[in-house]
């Protein structure tokens, strides 16, 4: 099972009002991607609670449907 | 999660100072993202007990609930959850990975 960048992107972005996403196809597969998460909201938090939100915003799709998504999480300067 | 599987893996975690959930074993790791941080550790020369999730399904689960996140592996150092494939990688390159075994007392390169 793959997932498109763009439902990736979009389900980040409902959680996260704000957020600003980039996504990267890394192997051209639909199911290896890095993405880039730049919120408002992670002020404050710890990277793992950062990755934390990410993976909530994807409902349980992190581990299954998406196999791979290499995250990297900031606040905005 | 079964509480057999909470147990043993409060057990583990408690009883190592540093310990990994990855698929495989750290000399034939079963995943890239597993190999990344096994090779970390390797890398610091620290002195690590690891546990294979493909050999036991309760735990691969559990180790999910019991940290509240999705994927393997995972690192503990002293019994806290430090990160993924992804934090671990992060915190090496920046120092911080360094910083946090100094500051736990734990021996590495």
């Amino acid at each position: 099972m793959a997932m498109h960048a763009d439902n990736i992107i979009e389900m980040i972005k409902q959680a996260m009002p704000g957020a600003e996403v980039s996504i990267e196809d890394l192997a051209g597969d639909g199911d290896h991607y890095a993405a880039k998460v730049i919120y408002d909201g992670f002020k404050g938090k710890s990277r793992v609670q950062q990755h934390q939100m990410v993976y909530k915003a994807l409902k349980g799709k992190m581990g299954g449907e998406l196999h791979a998504l290499a995250l990297q999480t900031s606040a905005p300067e | 999660m079964t509480d057999t599987a909470h147990d043993r893996i409060s057990t583990m975690i408690n009883d190592n100072d540093v310990f990994l959930f990855m698929k495989g074993d750290p000399t034939f790791p079963q995943c890239g993202f597993s190999s990344v941080v096994a090779q970390v550790m390797q890398h610091l020369g620290l002195k690590f007990d690891s546990f294979n999730v493909l050999s036991d399904e309760d735990v691969r689960e559990g180790v999910k609930a019991f940290s509240d996140w999705p994927t393997i592996p995972q690192l503990y150092v002293k019994g806290e959850f430090v990160g993924g494939c992804d934090i671990v990688k992060e915190m090496f390159q920046s120092g911080e990975l360094q910083q946090l075994l100094d500051d736990k007392g734990i021996a590495h390169n």
